[in-house]
């Protein structure tokens, strides 16, 4: 039975991920075939399917990578993920399903903080070889507006 | 029109539309000047598509400039707006973003409106039991927020203040009627909406949309895919106001043998840059004319957007001299295939805030507000193809961004 804990550690391991800049690293929390999307709650509400970063592979998050490294241009930055308690809505032995709050605060080449995205991941996760992976996480963000733009993932 | 030049607050240098004073990107006077004489002036204010108000009641917030606006259709098929401010003490009338109502009440002291925006009720208008209550001679028709103007082209809504605002056909001009009309062509409907805050004035962004010297060089992965490249066929149509725009292009063989960008030796043309997953480039035909993309902006702040299959409207809104709302509407068409949806769907990747070729566009005009700080005395060059603000077949041209200034001179009377 995949549990709590484990659902703890695998969303702690993601989120240093992305924050300590090691983003080659983060497909790989992702099964090959996947699901990754970022929206808002009023799109998720009225059924909207587009999201802000909408990706069916995990190739596409390596692409998304690789652009973020090689070809868009913005300003240095970097997050601080603080995820809240997954709340398991279904567990088996092989997936489960969560939704698990998150704020994101980012820091500015200015060196400024400020509190970028709040909302609720909502997963499926499967185990693959013994390891935890996602196949579909959908970032559903509180506020309708993004700030300039959104390079890193949330 | 006016023409009191003398009280305009920056000082343009000759009647050129080369140099831009870059105090026009951060002079609170001038932005108050702008709500009056452009926003609620002699334009149509992109609103919302009809698609988002699809039956009697439907309504959707939104604004004109910095005026909070209410659309909405009525019984009899038609769509009205006003402002949204009630008649007595100025609140809100309609707080949701979008909805159905038979009519409308402000909360503050329960005015009630229709959907045509006439003043219906007043509460206790006869006072309570005999005290109180609005004198006799208050008269409800004399009353109510402003009306605006509709016009409805190709699905498209737009709202005007001004009684002089000429038809929205002749506003458009042939040329952009028949690119709007290239893509709305057939019912829509919308696959997504997001709002992107850009911390800069809303004239860099209008800007940046006409400026089509800039695509391939600010975004590598435009240019590395062969989405837009200047060497490839295509061109700049500008209308007689100079305030409406089309750049397009279509993909041409022939031009991507052409050497001018290594010739360049431009950080943007990377051959080694490849995508793991093509699938978010894969798109089907579906335009005789083989245009590939299509940027089609309506003065002052309305963008239609064609790049492959991935169609939205973007609505351009000030928010005070330095920050601006982008709303962004993805659409798809209303018979689209589940195949051809996803395809729109996942090259939605490529624009709105985390776009691989338009995430740049969210902060370039923030880098621009932020470079001009303490050079409100000094002006930016405008000059590139020249100075004059005719179409062209090539787009390493600024003739757009001229027309932008010569439109928006035009109605600042400046």
């Amino acid at each position: 039975m995949i549990d709590l804990l484990a659902l703890c550690a695998f969303n702690a391991a993601y989120a240093d991920t992305i924050d300590s800049d090691a983003l080659e690293q983060w497909p790989g929390f992702f099964t090959e075939e996947c699901h990754y999307r970022i929206t808002h709650i009023e799109n998720e509400r009225e059924g909207l399917a587009a999201g802000i970063v909408y990706a069916d592979s995990r190739a596409m998050l390596e692409d998304r990578i690789a652009a973020l490294r090689e070809a868009n241009i913005y300003e240095r930055q970097r997050y601080r993920h603080l995820l809240g308690m997954p709340r398991l809505q279904n567990a088996q032995a092989e997936s489960a399903e969560a939704r698990t709050p998150f704020i994101v605060a980012r820091i500015m080449a200015t060196g400024q903080t400020e509190v970028f995205a709040t909302g609720v991941y909502q997963d499926r996760f499967v185990r693959q070889e013994g390891q935890l992976r996602l196949q579909s996480r959908v970032a559903v963000c509180d506020s309708t507006v993004i700030d300039t733009l959104l390079a890193l993932p949330l | 029109m006016h023409n009191d030049i003398q009280s305009q607050p920056v000082h343009w240098s000759g009647p050129g539309l080369t140099r831009i004073p870059f105090a026009v990107y951060s002079d609170p006077q001038l932005a108050a000047d702008e709500q009056a004489r452009i926003f609620r002036g002699e334009v149509w204010n992109y609103l919302c598509l009809e698609a988002e108000l699809p039956d009697a009641g439907s309504y959707r917030t939104t604004f004109a400039g910095e005026t909070p606006v209410v659309v909405v259709r009525d019984d009899d098929g038609e769509i009205y707006a006003f402002e949204n401010r009630c008649a007595h003490r100025g609140a809100l009338i309609a707080l949701e973003k979008s909805g159905r109502s038979d009519n409308f009440q402000c909360v503050y002291h329960a005015w009630s409106y229709n959907r045509q925006g006439d003043l219906t009720g007043v509460a206790f208008e006869k006072g309570v039991k005999g005290q109180g209550g609005m004198p006799a001679s208050f008269c409800k028709e004399a009353h109510g927020p402003r009306k605006l103007r509709i016009a409805s082209f190709c699905g498209l809504v737009f709202g005007s203040f001004s009684e002089n605002v000429p038809s929205i056909e002749e506003y458009l001009g042939d040329e952009i009627c028949q690119r709007i009309e290239r893509v709305l062509h057939k019912p829509v409907e919308v696959i997504g909406r997001f709002t992107q805050a850009l911390p800069n004035n809303w004239k860099l962004y209008v800007e940046n949309v006409k400026d089509s010297y800039h695509a391939s060089l600010l975004h590598l992965f435009f240019t590395t895919f062969e989405l837009n490249r200047l060497s490839q066929k295509g061109g700049v149509i500008v209308d007689g106001s100079g305030g409406h725009h089309v750049s397009y292009s279509m993909i041409d063989t022939a031009a991507e043998k052409d050497a001018s960008y290594r010739e360049q030796a431009l950080r943007s043309d990377n051959d080694r840059y490849r995508l793991k997953d093509p699938s978010v480039l894969a798109g089907f035909k579906e335009y005789d004319d083989g245009v590939t993309l299509q940027i089609l902006s309506v003065f002052p702040g309305f963008v239609l957007q064609q790049i492959q299959n991935c169609l939205a409207v973007r609505q351009v809104l000030p928010r005070g001299t330095t920050r601006t709302e982008l709303n962004w509407t993805y659409i798809g068409y209303a018979d689209d295939t589940p195949e051809q949806r996803k395809v729109r769907l996942k090259q939605s990747n490529l624009v709105g805030p985390a776009g691989f070729i338009s995430m740049e566009d969210g902060a370039v005009g923030g880098f621009v507000q932020r470079g001009i700080a303490g050079a409100a005395d000094h002006e930016a060059i405008v000059e590139m193809g020249g100075d004059a603000t005719a179409s062209s077949e090539g787009r390493a041209t600024e003739a757009s961004v001229r027309g932008f200034w010569k439109a928006y001179r035009r109605h600042m009377g400046a």
